[in-house]
């Protein structure tokens, strides 16, 4: 049994042995935003957020998240509300299939977060870890870079 | 009643409107086909042959079976029907028997009452091969007579002979889509024989055609439902689990999932073909295209799936979208036990052009002519002969105005900068900003759109008008492209109603949209929302005498004669439309024919920075140019576009499925790269709006053309800035930096011309 904090709601768990966050989240905590796309923790359409860290969920045993604060992309806004990252990526066409969408998000949040106006090389190597097999990223880098130059 | 098309107000046709699901989809409640739950769910696991080609000695399920919570193993002796499928042949068994085919065939399934169950259940199940021999070299296929088709194209003179000839020998490797979103579904059993399968496919109606033939079901007792669907660029429109979660649902009687995890992914789909190519051409000394002789060698793997038809492609469009007098095409889609190709974005398209504009610049270097005046000059357009197929083009074909487009664009000034992010090795700090070398490349690529060779080519669209709005019904996949949105858009168009939904329709609630596939949804579908929009429209003003509809309702002049409850009152209003093609026809003995319902080119350049002693590569920069007909979506388009063209990119410098006998050797996002947001260039895209014949308000597919000459203009480019042949993509370190793997090519004068030619 783990106990853990999920969007600000606490939370409990009772994974197998190995299972990953990534799974307790989708399959136990009925949290699918997170997406499981190659388990190897190279494609980032399962980040998260835990205890203020990006993280692959699909690379966290599930176990080791006991006593976290984990935030998905279901925590980002509202139920009725979309967030400023949300809007300029779906504005500028930065979701096609919409796959890695969620983990785009989380990582465009916690970078926003951690460095409000990063410049288009930063937004760049902040997200090279979330693939994206739609939309070239060019219009995901036009969203967030505009947004970057929004801040004051 | 005139049928004349009002453009809504701002989110009809033309309008960069944002998708319909895109604000589910950034909040995490879209829900995809891997995310489908129902209650008592079994999960399913696929057991897969670990050999290229073996002989199956005996299957022992007793270990899986004697597991906890597993429910099922199933094999071919548990198939009811003709137990076979396949897209274009049905050649492919449900299960392997007698001998596997293909690494990762499957041979049996399971089903349990979790995930980790059903895969341990997998790896339990006892199963003994005698290893044979695999056919893995396509040239001994070809050779053998081991062939999916066959086609020899001969168009012109054959006398033709041209004063100045290039030869060159080009080589494709196996790209994989790698959608993010892998194979999943849930199938549902409705309790009397029958079952329910939500799916991300490409091609509903076809899914369904083969699982109830492969399974001897009616076709009413099996429907098949769009569910949420990660990418797919070819990789769905054959089937992957379809009919092994039916049979699962069926034998248990409860619902099954199943998620190909990424490694199975690799396996559980068709690939793009890899080809081998040979090359001639021959030129006047005016730079006039004389002659082309082309060989193409495409490896089809293990069954047929559209091995055919992406063949055809690449031999109709072999010559590219130039002029030529005389033209022999040979072309061959092996069978060997490598992985089943199949289709992937471009199908058949992207492999001749590497090749066809790599003699394009080598037949302009041995002329003395710019590159892009030898294109411009020899430029197809509406009015010529397709060069191969001898088809009259009657629609739009601005090859030279994507041309001239292009080449107009200002290139990109040197960048100085240090910064390793902006360097080729990027951040793993190998390269020194000196040690950079700069290369701009061009490419042209032309193909066919929608499909061809005489295939019943259609879509169905139900419009039906409730005081909500019209509602789109459809069974066309929304794979990620933006059909929903233009669809939606088309309907505002031609209604006049702003509130105008797609409604995904099952197989036994509508008939067949075709596949999500070949450009094809934005016309096809397109056009026949088109159709039903404007039928319900006119009905609406025919019943109460109106001359305009909205989403209050019917007015005439500017008054409001009826509220849409009011309108609706007296009967409902739906309209089922079935949208053809022009009428295409398949060849003939030479290759000649009406063989195409419409053409599309696009122009790319590259500018790529290159480390030619360690052999790393930036692409820096595409510039494109693409014939959109109209651009029913100038955001969505460009987003094709900067899609399509990542995928050209990724097959020119890093993507490649590593074969050795027959077995993956990189099976993994690990293992096989992708290009990233570090990876990817700078694209400008002008739209070429020339309006096509049969196309909604002029449109023509978008999807295919990033991708097809893309891939061409990046090599040219690192040709450019290196001097080394690279006749191969993807190009490795090893090319560039060593000069390895070239094929020969090369360029001569007539006293060097070879006797008899």
């Amino acid at each position: 049994m783990i106990r853990l904090s999920v969007n600000g709601v606490a939370r409990t768990a009772d994974p197998t042995g190995a299972e990953s966050l990534l799974t307790v989240l989708r399959e136990q905590l009925g949290l699918p935003g997170a997406k499981n796309a190659c388990e190897q923790g190279e494609c980032g359409s399962c980040t998260v957020i835990m205890d203020g860290e990006l993280v692959c969920s699909c690379l966290v045993l599930a176990a080791d998240a006991d006593g976290t604060e984990v935030r998905t992309v279901e925590g980002v806004a509202s139920a009725d509300a979309i967030d400023a990252v949300q809007e300029a990526l779906l504005d500028a066409g930065g979701v096609q299939c919409g796959f890695c969408t969620p983990g785009i998000v989380v990582a465009a949040r916690h970078l926003f977060a951690t460095k409000p106006d990063p410049t288009e090389d930063e937004i760049r190597e902040a997200l090279a870890g979330n693939i994206c097999r739609c939309t070239g990223y060019g219009s995901i880098v036009r969203a967030l870079a505009a947004l970057a130059a929004e801040t004051p | 009643m005139t049928t004349t098309i009002r453009t809504a107000k701002t989110r009809g046709v033309g309008a960069s409107i944002p998708r319909p699901d895109g604000i589910p989809k950034l909040k995490g409640e879209f829900a995809y086909s891997s995310d489908l739950e129902a209650e008592g769910m079994l999960w399913g696991a696929t057991v897969r042959s670990p050999h290229a080609r073996a002989r199956i000695v005996s299957i022992d399920a007793a270990p899986a079976l004697a597991m906890v919570g597993v429910r099922t193993v199933l094999t071919q002796e548990d198939v009811t029907g003709s137990g076979r499928f396949g897209l274009a042949v049905r050649d492919q068994p449900v299960f392997a028997t007698g001998e596997v085919h293909f690494w990762g065939q499957p041979v049996a399934v399971v089903a349990a009452e979790d995930r980790e169950t059903a895969r341990r259940a997998a790896a339990a199940l006892l199963v003994a091969y005698e290893p044979l021999e695999p056919l893995v070299d396509p040239a001994i296929a070809a050779r053998t007579g081991s062939t999916f088709r066959v086609i020899d194209i001969v168009n012109g003179d054959p006398g033709a002979r041209g004063e100045v000839v290039v030869e060159g020998e080009y080589e494709v490797a196996m790209q994989d889509q790698a959608p993010l979103g892998t194979e999943s579904g849930l199938a549902i059993p409705d309790g009397i024989g029958g079952v329910d399968l939500h799916i991300s496919t490409q091609w509903l109606h076809a899914d369904h055609a083969q699982v109830f033939e492969a399974l001897a079901l009616a076709p009413d007792q099996v429907r098949l439902h769009n569910a949420g669907v990660g990418g797919a660029f070819g990789s769905r429109e054959d089937i992957s689990l379809q009919i092994h979660l039916c049979m699962l649902a069926l034998r248990t009687g409860r619902p099954v999932k199943m998620v190909y995890d990424r490694s199975e992914s690799f396996v559980g789909h068709v690939h793009r073909h890899p080809a081998r190519m040979r090359y001639r051409h021959e030129a006047d000394r005016d730079g006039n295209l004389i002659r082309i002789e082309a060989d193409l060698l495409f490896d089809g793997g293990a069954y047929t799936s559209t091995s055919g038809a992406v063949l055809a492609n690449a031999c109709y469009f072999a010559t590219g979208p130039y002029r030529v007098r005389s033209v022999a095409i040979h072309g061959v889609a092996a069978r060997t036990n490598n992985p089943t190709a199949g289709a992937m974005r471009g199908f058949g398209a992207p492999q001749p052009c590497f090749a066809y504009e790599a003699q394009m610049d080598r037949l302009a270097a041995a002329l003395g002519l710019d590159p892009v005046a030898l294109r411009l000059k020899n430029a197809l357009g509406t009015g010529d002969r397709l060069p191969t197929t001898g088809q009259p083009i009657v629609g739009s074909l601005p090859t030279r105005t994507v041309i001239e487009s292009v080449a107009a664009m200002p290139l990109p000034e040197p960048d100085e900068s240090t910064d390793p992010r902006r360097l080729p090795g990027g951040t793993g700090l190998t390269t020194p900003r000196p040690a950079v070398r700069r290369g701009i490349g061009f490419a042209v690529g032309i193909k066919n759109l929608a499909f061809s060779e005489g295939f019943d080519d259609f879509s169905e669209v139900r419009g039906v008008l409730t005081t909500a709005g019209l509602e789109l019904h459809t069974a066309a996949c929304e794979n990620g492209q933006g059909m929903v949105t233009v669809v939606e858009q088309i309907g505002r168009s031609a209604s006049g109603l702003d509130r105008v939904t797609v409604v995904f329709a099952d197989t036994s609630e509508i008939g067949s949209a075709g596949s999500t596939s070949a450009s094809r949804q934005t016309q096809m579908t397109g056009g026949a929302a088109l159709r039903a929009a404007t039928a319900v429209r006119d009905e609406a003003l025919r019943r109460v005498g109106g001359d305009r509809l909205d989403d209050s309702g019917v007015w005439r002049g500017d008054r409001l004669v009826a509220s849409l409850e009011e309108l609706l009152a007296s009967g409902p209003i739906a309209h089922l439309e079935r949208f053809r093609h022009p009428l295409t026809s398949p060849p003939n003995a030479t290759g000649q024919g009406d063989i195409h319902a419409g053409f599309v080119v696009a122009a790319h350049r590259a500018v790529v920075d290159v480390d030619a002693e360690l052999g790393v590569v930036r692409v820096v920069r595409i510039d494109t140019a693409q014939d959109v007909g109209r651009a029913l979506n100038p955001l969505a388009v460009v987003g094709q576009i900067e899609g399509g063209i990542m995928q050209g990119v990724g097959l020119a410098v890093m993507e490649e499925i590593v074969l050795d006998q027959g077995v993956m050797k990189n099976a993994s996002f690990t293992d096989y790269l992708l290009p990233t947001f570090l990876d990817a260039p700078e694209v400008e895209a002008i739209l070429i709006e020339e309006p096509d014949h049969w196309g909604p308000f002029g449109a023509k597919g978008v999807g295919e053309p990033p991708t097809i000459s893309s891939t061409a203009a990046v090599v040219a480019a690192m040709r450019n800035a290196t001097g080394r042949e690279l006749n191969r993509v993807p190009v490795r370190p090893q090319d560039i930096a060593l000069g390895s793997h070239q094929p020969p090519a090369t360029s001569h004068q007539p006293d060097r011309r070879p006797e008899g030619s």
